[in-house]
This record gives C-alpha cells, sequence and structure tokens, in this order.
C-alpha cells in the first residue's frame, strides 16, 4: 500500500508515523510536503502532529488552507483512506472532513500519557482486525483534545456508529474519571460518516513497538492494510 | 555619528553596564581610544560572566576535559561531542536559565530550552531528547511565597512544555527540588543531546576571506535586550524592571530552524562555520567566529532582518531575539542557502563578509557603528582570581545531635508524609506535561533511575543511550567537595542501574555571588570534587554553564552544582527500569543496611534537624556496586534495578511500586535488632535495590560477593500492598494509599 505522510512546516510526528509504515509495517511510506498539491497516488494520507503552522490563530486552522490539504479533501471526496492523528485530527475537523472540534483540555494543561482505550465497534476498516470492547494501551499527548460537538453532532456520531475509540478505564468503562480531558462521550476517536477518514487524539504510532511499552497501535494500521489487501488476494 | 552612536560615556553609564573602572581602561587601551556607547554595550554583555566566564575561568580549567572519545573539546565549540561508535557521535550539553524564569517563569524556561536546543543543532546534530534540573522554594502552605513558588513552579513546567512539546523533542526527565533556599531565586537548568554522524561535525569559525556571512531565522527585535549582563547580576526587588532583558521564544520559528540547518548540512561545501545567537546575540557569534577562525567580520546591520523599525546598533548587536544563527557561505553557494530557507519560509539575508583585518566591524549602512579587534573582545575578557575563604558556619552548617532523631510512633504516617513531601514525591504532574514520547525513542519513560532513548542507525541497527541528572544541593551546601562528588557518583549510579556504561558529564554550577568569598569557596571546592568524580569515573566534561550571582534579599542559594550524564547501553536486552515488574521475583538490598541520617530528608522533614554532614562516599565500592549490577544485568539475572538516596530504603520502596502498566506491591523484611527508622530512612551512599526471580536469589547473592558488594535478600515482589515486618511490628499500606500520598501530592497542591 501506498501510504502519503503530509509534513506541514511544524508538524512533528511524520517521521515516527513513517518509521512505523515503512520498518515496522514494512509498507510504501513517503512524505507530502505542503506546498505539493500531487498525493502523488497514495492509497492512505496519514495526517501526523505536531503543532502545524505553530498552531497560531487555531489547532489545524491555518493547515486547512495549504495547497496539500486541498488534495487531501479531494482523495477523501473520491473514497480514499485518511487518517489524522492529534493535531491531524483538528485539521481534519478544521476542513471539515469530520464534525466537530477540538478544544482546551479541562485541566488546561498538555497531557503525555499512556491511556486505556476501548474500542466501540470493529466495523470499519480502521478497527477491523480489534474487538468490541477491547482495551489498547495507546499514549495521547495533547494540549487540546477535547472533543466538542452540538448535541444533534453527538447524537447522529452515536446512530452512526462514527465512534470508533473512547477513553476508559481498564475494565472498559468510559466515565468522567477516566476522560483525560474533558472530551464528549470519552471521545477519542471518529470517522466520517462514510467509513473512510479517521481522527483520534492518541498516537497509534507511538505504541507499534514492544519496546516502547506495547504494541496495540499497530493494529489500527493492520486493519486498514488488511481492508485494501485481503489476505490471499492475489497480487495484480 | 547618530546621537545614538555619540552619546557620552560617563562613569554613571559604564557602571550601569557592569563594568568596572580597571575594565573600562583595558577597553580603551584595546581600542586605542574611547568606546562609543554601541560599543560599550558589546563589551559589558561580552565580559559579562555569562559570556565571558571571568570569575569562574581559572576554576574551570581543573575539568578532565580530554579523553580517547573526545571529537570535540568542551569550551571549543557551542557543545563538546563524544565518539559512540559506528560512526556516529553525541553532543550534549547543560544551560541555565535562572534569572529569565525568575522574573517571567513561562517564557525564561521556555527560551531556555529553545537555546540549549540551538546549542545543539549548531553542532550538526538532531536534537533527540532533553532534561531539565529545577529548584523551587517551597510549594506547601497559603503564606504568599508558597502562593509564588507554586505560580513558578506552573509558569516553568508550562513554559518547558510549550517549547519542547511544539519543536518536538521529546523530554523525557530530570529532577525537582523545594527548598527556601531558592525562594525568589528558582533554577532553571536545562539538558540536551543531539546525535550526528562524525563527518557532519559543524564548526563555529568564520574562514575565507571574503565568504559571505548570512543571519538566519527569527527577525531582531527589542526583546532580550542585554539578557546576559542581566543574567550576570544579583536578583533584587527591582528585577522585574529588567522584564525587557527576558527573551520571547517562538517553537515553532526555531522547529523551521532546526529543519533547515539539518537539511543545509546535507550540503557540507555550501557551509563554513555555524553559529547560533544566544546569549549576546549578533555581538557574540560575530566576534566568536571571527575569533575562532583567526579573521575578522564585516556586517551592516541595515542588512539584518528587523522586527521593528527604528533600532539603534545598540539595541540590534544587544538584543537577544530567539531562533536566529549567523551562517559562514563558501563564496558561490548563496543560492543554496536561500533556496532552502524560502523553502522553510524563514528570513534569510547576506548581512556580511569575512575579512582579514581580524576586526569586527560592525557597520549601519554608510557609517561605523563599532570596530573591535574580535579575538580581544571574545577570548581576552579579565580574568579574575576571587578570593575563597571558608564558610564561617561551616562546622555549624556540619553539626548533627543524632538524640534529637527519635523514633517515630506511627511508621505508616511517617513514610507517607515523607514520601508526599514534594521533594520526594512523583513528578507525574510534571512529566505528563512534557511530551515525553515524541521522536518514539523513550524506552524508559520518566521516573526510573535513569531516562532511556534509542535512536535508529539507519542500517536497521538501534543505539540506546541512558542520561541522568542529579544534585543534592543539601550535601554541597554542608561539604561542597564531597557533595559535588556524590553528585557524579549519583549519576553514574543510575547509568550503571539502567544498564549502561557512562560516557562523558555536563554541568550546571549554580552559585551565589562570587564576589563574596565564602562562596568562592564553595565553588571551588565543589569544582575540585566534580572534577575527581569525573576523573575517576572516566567522563570527561563536555562543556556546561555557570550561572553566578544566584541571590535575593535573603542571601545565597544553596549551592546546586547540577550534573548531567550520559551513558551507552550495549544491547538492547540489558534495558532495566527501576520498578518491581513480577510477583515472586526476590528483591535484594545490595551495599548495606547503611546508618547514615544526617542530612536525610528523613531527618529534614520529619525532626526539622537541618544540619549535618553529608553521607561518606568511599568511591572504590561505589564502582564495585556499578560494575557488579551492570555484570547481573548482562547475565539477564536483574528485573529492576534502583539505587537508594533521598528518603532511604523506605522512599525507593514506595517509588518501586510504581512505573509499570499496573503498580505491584512488595512485602519486606527487616531484622528486629535494627533500629527501624535508621533503616528505612538512612542516605548512606552506593546501595541499591535489584530485583531478581526468587530462586536465583542465592545465585544472584553469590555472584555479587565475588564483586565484593555485599546482599542480602529483603523481600518479595507481590500483592496489592507494601508490607514492612520488623520484628512485631508491621506496617502496611494499600497501593492506592501510596499512590494518593506519594503520586498525587504534587497534583494535590497545585490543582
Amino acid at each position: 500500500m501506498r501510504w502519503a505522510v503530509i509534513q506541514f512546516p511544524g508538524s512533528n510526528c511524520d517521521q515516527d508515523c513513517y518509521h512505523v509504515l515503512k520498518h515496522v509495517l514494512g509498507q510504501d511510506a513517503y512524505y507530502v510536503w505542503h506546498k505539493n498539491d500531487s498525493l502523488e497516488g497514495a492509497d492512505a494520507v496519514i495526517v501526523p502532529g505536531g503543532f502545524s503552522y505553530g498552531d497560531y490563530l487555531r489547532c489545524g486552522a491555518i493547515a486547512r488552507w495549504s495547497p496539500v490539504m486541498q488534495s487531501v479533501k479531494a482523495h477523501a471526496a473520491n473514497g480514499g483512506i485518511v487518517i489524522g492523528i492529534c493535531n491531524g485530527f483538528q485539521v481534519l475537523c478544521e476542513a471539515g472532513l469530520l464534525p466537530g472540534a477540538l478544544i482546551r483540555n479541562r485541566s488546561l494543561h498538555f497531557r503525555c500519557e499512556s491511556r486505556p482505550l476501548r474500542v466501540e465497534h470493529p466495523h470499519s476498516i480502521f478497527t477491523k482486525k480489534l474487538l468490541t470492547g477491547q482495551i489498547l494501551d495507546i499514549p495521547i499527548a495533547h494540549g487540546e483534545g477535547n472533543y466538542f460537538a452540538d448535541p444533534e453532532t453527538l447524537k447522529s456520531l452515536q446512530i452512526n456508529r462514527q465512534i470508533l475509540f473512547t477513553y476508559s478505564d481498564r475494565a472498559g468503562r468510559a466515565t468522567p474519571e477516566t476522560n483525560p480531558n474533558g472530551s464528549a462521550l470519552n471521545i477519542a476517536g471518529i470517522m466520517n460518516k462514510e467509513g473512510n477518514v479517521l481522527g483520534m487524539m492518541p498516537h497509534p504510532e507511538r505504541a507499534s513497538e514492544s519496546i516502547l511499552g506495547g504494541s496495540d497501535g499497530k493494529a489500527i494500521f493492520e486493519s486498514v492494510i488488511e481492508a485494501k489487501e485481503p489476505k490471499g488476494a492475489v497480487a495484480a | 555619528m547618530s546621537a545614538a552612536t555619540s552619546k557620552k560615556i560617563t562613569p554613571e553609564l559604564i557602571a550601569q553596564h557592569g563594568i568596572t573602572p580597571e575594565e573600562y581602561e583595558r577597553i580603551k587601551e584595546i581600542l586605542g581610544r574611547e568606546p562609543n556607547i554601541t560599543e560599550l554595550g558589546i563589551f559589558s554583555v561580552m565580559w559579562s560572566e555569562h559570556c565571558s566566564y571571568k570569575n569562574s575561568r581559572p576554576e574551570l580549567k581543573k575539568f578532565p576535559v580530554t579523553g580517547p572519545n573526545v571529537l570535540v573539546k568542551a569550551g571549543e565549540e557551542n557543545a563538546g561531542v563524544i565518539d559512540i561508535g559506528d560512526g556516529w557521535a553525541i553532543a550534549f550539553k547543560m544551560e541555565s536559565h535562572n534569572h529569565p524564569s525568575a522574573v517571567e517563569p513561562f517564557q525564561g524556561a521556555a527560551t531556555g530550552v529553545g537555546g540549549i536546543l540551538r546549542d545543539i543543532f549548531t553542532m550538526g546534530a538532531r536534537p533527540i531528547f532533553s532534561l531539565n534540573s529545577l529548584r523551587f522554594g517551597d510549594i506547601r502552605g497559603d503564606s504568599e511565597q508558597a502562593k509564588t513558588n507554586r505560580r513558578l513552579l506552573g509558569g516553568v513546567v508550562a513554559g518547558i512544555a510549550h517549547y519542547g512539546n511544539c519543536i518536538g523533542v521529546p523530554t523525557v526527565g530530570g529532577e525537582i527540588y523545594f527548598d527556601n533556599s531558592y525562594n525568589g531565586n528558582p533554577l532553571v537548568n536545562v539538558f540536551s543531546l543531539g546525535i550526528l554522524r562524525h563527518e557532519d561535525i559543524r564548526r563555529g569559525a568564520a574562514t575565507g576571506v571574503g565568504n559571505p556571512v548570512f543571519y538566519v531565522g527569527n527577525r531582531t527585535g527589542r526583546d532580550g535586550l542585554a539578557g546576559a549582563a542581566f543574567a550576570s547580576r544579583d536578583l533584587t526587588e527591582d528585577s522585574k524592571a529588567d522584564r525587557p532583558a527576558v527573551q520571547v521564544g517562538d517553537p515553532f520559528i526555531e522547529k523551521l530552524l532546526l529543519e533547515a540547518c539539518l537539511e543545509l548540512y546535507k550540503h557540507p561545501e555550501a557551509v563554513v562555520g555555524i553559529q547560533d545567537m544566544g546569549a549576546a546575540g549578533l555581538t557574540c557569534s560575530t566576534c566568536e567566529t571571527a575569533s575562532r577562525g583567526n579573521s575578522g567580520i564585516e556586517i551592516d546591520l541595515k542588512k539584518v532582518p528587523q522586527r521593528e523599525p527604528g533600532m539603534t546598533p545598540y539595541e540590534t548587536m544587544l538584543s537577544e531575539s530567539q531562533e536566529r544563527m549567523l551562517i559562514i557561505v563558501h563564496k558561490g553557494h548563496e543560492q543554496t542557502v536561500l533556496d532552502i530557507f524560502r523553502k522553510w519560509d524563514l528570513p534569510v539575508a547576506e548581512i556580511g563578509y569575512v575579512t582579514d583585518d581580524a576586526l569586527m566591524r560592525v557597520k549601519n549602512g554608510n557609517e561605523v557603528a563599532a570596530e573591535i579587534p574580535a579575538r580581544k573582545l571574545a577570548d581576552e575578557a579579565p580574568i579574575y582570581h576571587r578570593e575563597a575563604r571558608e564558610p564561617a558556619d561551616l562546622l555549624e552548617r556540619r553539626q548533627f545531635d543524632f538524640s534529637k532523631i527519635t523514633e517515630p510512633d506511627d511508621y505508616a504516617a511517617t513514610v507517607l508524609e515523607l514520601a508526599s513531601s514534594p521533594s520526594l514525591a512523583s513528578k507525574r504532574w510534571v512529566y505528563r506535561q512534557y511530551d515525553h514520547m515524541v521522536r518514539v525513542g523513550t524506552v524508559v519513560n520518566p521516573g526510573s533511575d535513569a531516562a532511556v532513548i534509542r535512536f535508529d542507525t539507519g542500517d536497521g541497527k538501534w543505539k540506546y543511550l541512558a542520561a541522568s541528572v542529579d544534585c543534592n544541593a543539601k550535601y554541597v551546601a554542608a561539604d561542597p567537595y564531597r557533595g559535588s562528588l556524590i553528585a557524579v557518583a549519583e549519576c553514574a549510579r543510575n547509568i550503571a542501574m539502567s544498564g549502561g556504561v557512562p560516557l562523558a558529564l555536563t554541568d550546571n554550577l549554580n552559585f551565589g555571588n562570587p564576589h563574596d568569598p565564602e562562596i568562592f569557596w564553595e565553588l571551588q571546592q565543589s569544582v575540585n570534587g566534580l572534577a575527581d568524580g569525573c576523573r575517576f569515573f572516566n567522563t570527561p566534561v563536555t562543556g556546561g554553564n555557570v550561572s553566578l550571582y544566584n541571590q535575593n534579599p535573603a542571601g545565597a542559594i544553596d549551592p546546586t552544582p547540577t550534573v548531567g550524564m550520559v551513558g551507552l547501553i550495549a544491547e538492547e536486552k540489558h534495558i532495566t527500569s527501576s520498578h518491581f515488574k513480577k510477583p515472586g521475583d526476590a528483591i535484594l538490598l545490595v551495599g548495606d543496611w547503611g546508618w547514615e541520617v544526617a542530612l536525610s530528608a528523613y531527618a529534614r522533614e520529619i525532626h526539622g534537624v537541618l544540619t549535618g554532614e553529608p553521607p561518606q562516599l568511599d568511591l572504590s565500592r561505589e564502582k564495585r556496586l556499578h560494575d557488579a549490577v551492570r555484570s547481573l544485568i548482562r547475565l539477564g539475572e536483574v528485573h529492576s534495578a534502583h539505587d537508594l538516596s533521598e528518603g532511604g530504603l523506605a522512599v525507593a520502596l514506595v517509588e518501586s511500586c510504581f512505573g509499570g502498566k499496573v503498580p505491584v506491591g512488595a512485602s519486606i523484611d527487616i531484622p528486629a535488632d535494627l533500629r527501624l527508622d535508621v533503616a528505612l530512612f538512612n542516605e548512606s551512599q552506593s546501595r541499591a535495590l535489584l530485583t531478581t526471580r526468587g530462586e536465583n536469589a542465592t545465585a544472584v547473592i553469590e555472584l555479587l560477593a565475588r564483586f565484593n558488594v555485599p546482599a542480602l535478600r529483603i523481600g518479595t515482589v507481590g500483592g496489592n500492598e507494601l508490607t514492612i515486618t520488623s520484628g512485631s511490628k508491621k506496617i502496611s499500606w494499600s497501593l492506592d494509599q501510596l499512590d494518593k500520598a506519594w503520586g498525587l501530592a504534587i497534583e494535590t497542591l497545585m490543582e
């Protein structure tokens, strides 16, 4: 699979995503500079974490106007896969590819730690290899990860089963105490209605090698790979 | 001449610039005339302690700076460079930003991080992690002072997080102590390390007459005017008026500058030399590069990208605006530089060229604003051999009356009280504000003895570095020599517990006013201790920083020579962390039970006995411990290793229960014939806690004996409680109780 990793000025998880895709998962990964308007034939696009354009104005607010994002929107409109992680999630919300917005953490502090996440369901290309209620240990690292949307939007996220990951405890209970940032419905990750765009605050690329404390995040990338290149499929 | 450069030089103006009458005579001698105001300003910053080390240089010469793995020596360039094998090297250094952080904690700390990172990537290295060492006054209670200290802690931590998180260099650990000697004068020491190939080492020298000089990065503004001179004075009530001397950082610009510089380094044919504009900004970078290159430099300030119009040459030369670099480019390769910096949307301008007249010539359009022999300015600052005198109260500081240490009635409460004192409590509230995982290199997270970081050497192989910062300033205050030696030994011990071999060290000497002979004596003794420690552990000094004048109206801070040490771990499987892992593992106390409680956290926090002598340190015994633990780690026998330091065995046990995904308890037996508080809380050196498979405990103890290191099994890992039994006494805590007391103490105080 061809994976384009977008590089905005201020991206800082681009190399981490590239490393995991290329060296851990053996994928055809490459960088795309924000001033380019071609995705060079990507099957999937990663909008990585960091502080795009310094996160000035508002997280992700400037990145949405960059040339590459117009191509990412077109790619998504054509059913192409897009994964926004952390700042990438913020960019996708600002760009209108995902509903809602990410605001300042309830604590007003940046928070970096591994958190248990509950998988809501496996019926998406991003969670295909996971089970409902499965607990993943994946780190968060953000100051503005507090997911916010109006009640109708939240309702429709639930009805359309767009919520994929929630902050929970090890027993799978999602409560105010297990919510690290104040997110509505303890939301950690959602997809669009069409099911081809994922946005999540936790960093699966930081949990893809056991030496870093666990490899639960790898299954998200592997789900996409399996969806696009099913086992047993004959290479063309 | 313009009004700004023709301003009359009066004795008051000279004094305002912190220049003594003798120094002024020397300036006239160098120039062969009176300086103008711009030149006076330039001398004042270059001859400040911060830039010239004029008070400490004779002492710093005592440090060992050479060794078979030293590629760039301390003091030669912005940071020393150490060989780590296979063509790879590391550049690392520690710097202070104490004074700026005292008046503006957020920006002061943030720009401290920015400054040290630039020191590292100026060398050609990519920064891969940072550490920090912080000191504040006590944060407990409702006094105005405690509130101020909490505000400073909150601001400094947020500032470090702001800068480090945005630029994407993980802050992987450090240390924090709280003591009222730091009231009004917090310490903010920041450490950063970068990796590079041997052939990629960059130098800060201006050579090749006619080669163009480029300015890249942030525009110059009026912020941080003469910050280096500000940092070389005592902090007073009026220091708040010095807020304009604090710089404002923009980590986004620094991220662009970092990536652009690393991209430029891929064109070695284009770059002659590079130097960051840190303290003393444009002044320091031009005269130092010229001095190192045995050349001169001419620049035109009209060509310098400026944030606002109407800046005088004085302001432009003394500004400490952040995120700027000076690059000397091979003539004919200008376009390469322009292309790369424009790609990153950064200001870039050719502002001058290298000359052969050994002068730093600063023009402002057609007029000459300053003209000074570069070498004399950069390298021939006056050197002062300050008077040193043993403090009159030294014996008082060492006085210790053991009879005041009465055994506690309630051990359960005493351990919780000690473990929840801010200096000993978990620093989780702090390090979870730092992105300590970005770059997917952090193998051992903050909270262990040393942080362990991996990096990809590009050929499918990884290298593993261990790093630790330490200093128990209470020990140093009572015995600067021994206290400093202990700081080095503890760093080396932390590296050993992580499975590493120490490579080299950086230091940050934080002291009071050197004009006070008693303070200078502390500095001298401390340097002797550090130097002896470095020689013993074969860890040359790669550079560092001296921060003097750390005083407030109440007096000087405790002398705080912070040490940062880096080690190499040979193989992934040797990486060891400090927390208990597997139920059923045997817990071994390596070393012995110890006995020294003077100056311990227990004596100070629980009994209010503040004086005493620091514990003894037997270096050969210390080294045997390191060698023995490393050997056991290599044999695969060690599941966790944790050194005993502040708070003694009791606090080490509490800490060891946490750090894994889920906490794990332990049960401990202490012989009834030992006085329990001494056994639990003493801070005797050269000791550690190890865990190993239960059935191997005896064999491991025998192996340790071969290294002449005593050890005994004191307990077993497992359960939901920490239980300590001693004769008929049985004390226990649930893990929840410990987590509330130790884990949440700082959070509770801060939120």
